[in-house]
């Protein structure tokens, strides 16, 4: 049988020694400057955004009705002339001040309730009900009821958003830790690692790319609670907030500050998402290799 | 202590013959005494092992050879405190096991063992740190000598995603050598490994071992590697694992590999493994 196999197609062997590398040509070759170009990402990104402003211009100057579209050009001077007349700037600080509270005491209450799941049953099983009760229920529909408790203020929209940080975070937190690899899991209490040092030092990173997820989500909703809230009250509260900004220039039919009270949210998500979250992502799970 | 027929011949004037581990000098380091393991799935309980003992020495290369499903593993845990006996105990140099501990280092198959947010001489010293053994500054210098060990040192700064699966076992070898624990505890190490990588970082096991004597309980499903690895050999039979056998084998190299007793000694086992398993039987 073998040998039959073999007579079929006997081919003679051979060996070469390996060519010299000078005969292959450009191993490596540079790009072209345009090809570098196209490559960076934030250029890219601002073509769109330029695209978008020029199609909002023609649109807006075809219409011819800046009650309900302004132009573009007109929201940026509009948007210039809050910001330095300092009536829009101390309304977004005010904003920012109670988001941040918000956020803050929301992602911790997301970090203990998360904690508390991971070492206990019972925890693992409250934080669940918790979470598929709460996480479809839409923070501002708490919003009457806040007012009720806390009064028209501040206490009521931190009460908000911090409905609107803790679910979604926890849930993905949550999900993150379940994902940790046993492996993982073995090897960090190989070492002794118990309790809070164990979830800190092993389970958090190890599921980074998932809490950051959560806290990116967190962050839009707490963003949109927030605006939607102060659209509702903005008068009781005395300085007043983003939300009110546009509501009171609605009333006063000055559509270009209207846009540009919506421009400043759009800028502060912007900013927030492509350098704030974009940075902590690539000092974390992009050097480590989590994700691309 | 079951001891094997002497049908292996020692060579006599093998340079590399690496006989001279204290054997049966002294008191075992690590006794199991009747260790039955159980887990439970959603439906099942399921026995891993069934009353299995044995005695690990100083210095031994303690291998546990048996085909998948003889609980080998499943021991392997247990030593490692992360799966309490049902039965039987483990006894590590007179106290017994009941939770994970730095005493007992663990190098896994799996490759993610490393972890990925800490460059690879943050993984080594890492445990050395955590568990208060040394100051972060001895740790460092620590991970470096270990790192130079498995010839690492040009990557202490690079972070796991960047390794071979090679070198992510040798810095997982590095991190567990690095804490000098009483005992290693190795689970098929080399299975995830290509064929050439495997046969490179079992001569490099190897030699680690000449160099420092330590202890090292090794669990592997290939008689192969049990052999060339292994100072003596736990012959586990599956479903649940009991104790089939246990064998000396001391003196074997890759070059060995041919020769007649190591294949009088490989078919020795082969049939042992055979005789009880018709399903799923060993790759050699």
């Amino acid at each position: 049988m073998r040998e039959a196999r073999l007579s079929v197609r006997q081919r003679p062997e051979f060996e070469h020694a390996v060519l010299p590398d000078a005969n292959i040509g450009a191993v490596e070759r540079a790009l072209s400057p345009l090809e570098r170009i196209a490559n960076i990402d934030w250029v890219r990104r601002a073509a769109i955004l330029v695209v978008l402003a020029v199609a909002w211009e023609v649109y807006a100057r075809y219409l011819d009705n800046p009650l309900l579209v302004p132009t573009f050009m007109e929201t940026m001077r509009a948007l210039w002339s809050a910001a330095v007349e300092g009536r829009l700037l101390s309304r977004v600080w005010s904003s920012l001040q109670v988001l941040l509270i918000g956020y803050t005491l929301g992602v911790l209450l997301a970090g203990a309730l998360t904690s508390l799941a991971v070492s206990t049953r019972f925890g693992s099983d409250l934080l669940s009900t918790l979470t598929s009760m709460f996480n479809p229920l839409p923070a501002i529909a708490l919003l009457p009821l806040a007012m009720l408790w806390f009064g028209l203020g501040m206490p009521s929209l931190v009460f908000v958003i911090v409905h609107s940080v803790l679910w979604p975070v926890a849930l993905n937190t949550q999900t993150g830790f379940l994902g940790v690899s046993e492996t993982q899991r073995m090897a960090g209490r190989n070492y002794g690692l118990t309790g809070l040092a164990y979830v800190w030092r092993i389970l958090v990173p190890a599921a980074f790319p998932s809490i950051l997820a959560g806290l990116k989500i967190g962050w839009a909703f707490a963003w949109r609670t927030l605006i939607a809230a102060e659209l509702v009250f903005g008068v009781a509260s005395r300085s007043g907030g983003l939300g009110w900004f546009i509501f009171e220039n609605r009333n006063e039919l000055q559509t270009d500050y209207v846009f540009a009270g919506l421009m400043t949210v759009i800028l502060i998500g912007l900013f927030v998402e492509e350098v704030v979250f974009r940075t902590i992502a690539r000092r974390t799970v992009v050097r480590w290799g989590l994700e691309r | 202590m079951t001891s094997s027929p002497g049908h292996v011949v020692r060579p006599v004037d093998d340079p590399h013959d690496r006989s001279s581990s204290p054997g049966t000098e002294g008191a075992p380091l690590l006794q199991a005494r009747g260790v039955t393991l159980q887990y439970k799935t959603r439906q099942h309980l399921v026995t891993a092992a069934y009353r299995v003992s044995f005695d690990v020495y100083p210095g031994d290369r303690f291998i546990l050879l048996g085909p998948s499903g003889c609980g080998k593993s499943s021991l392997l845990k247990s030593v490692g405190g992360h799966l309490p006996p049902v039965e039987g105990s483990f006894t590590l140099a007179g106290s017994p096991v009941l939770r994970p501990g730095p005493d007992r280092m663990m190098v896994f198959q799996e490759f993610d063992q490393l972890f990925a947010w800490k460059t690879v001489i943050q993984n080594v010293a890492f445990p050395l740190v955590t568990s208060g053994r040394c100051s972060t500054r001895e740790a460092n210098d620590r991970a470096l000598l270990y790192l130079s060990k498995v010839k690492l040192t040009k990557f202490k700064d690079s972070y796991p995603h960047m390794l071979s699966g090679g070198m992510k076992q040798r810095v997982a070898i590095a991190r567990a050598m690095a804490m000098e624990p009483a005992i290693l505890l190795m689970d098929e190490p080399f299975a995830a490994l290509d064929a050439l990588t495997r046969r490179r970082m079992q001569d490099e096991l190897l030699e680690l071992w000449d160099n420092t004597n330590f202890t090292v309980l090794f669990v592997t499903h290939s008689i192969e590697e049990a052999i060339l690895i292994g100072s003596r050999i736990l012959l586990l039979s599956p479903h649940p694992g009991r104790v089939r056998a246990e064998l000396n084998c001391d003196h074997f190299e890759h070059t060995d590999q041919g020769g007649d007793a190591f294949i009088t000694l490989q078919r020795r086992i082969h049939t042992m493994l055979f005789d009880e398993s018709q399903a799923g039987g060993p790759d050699a």
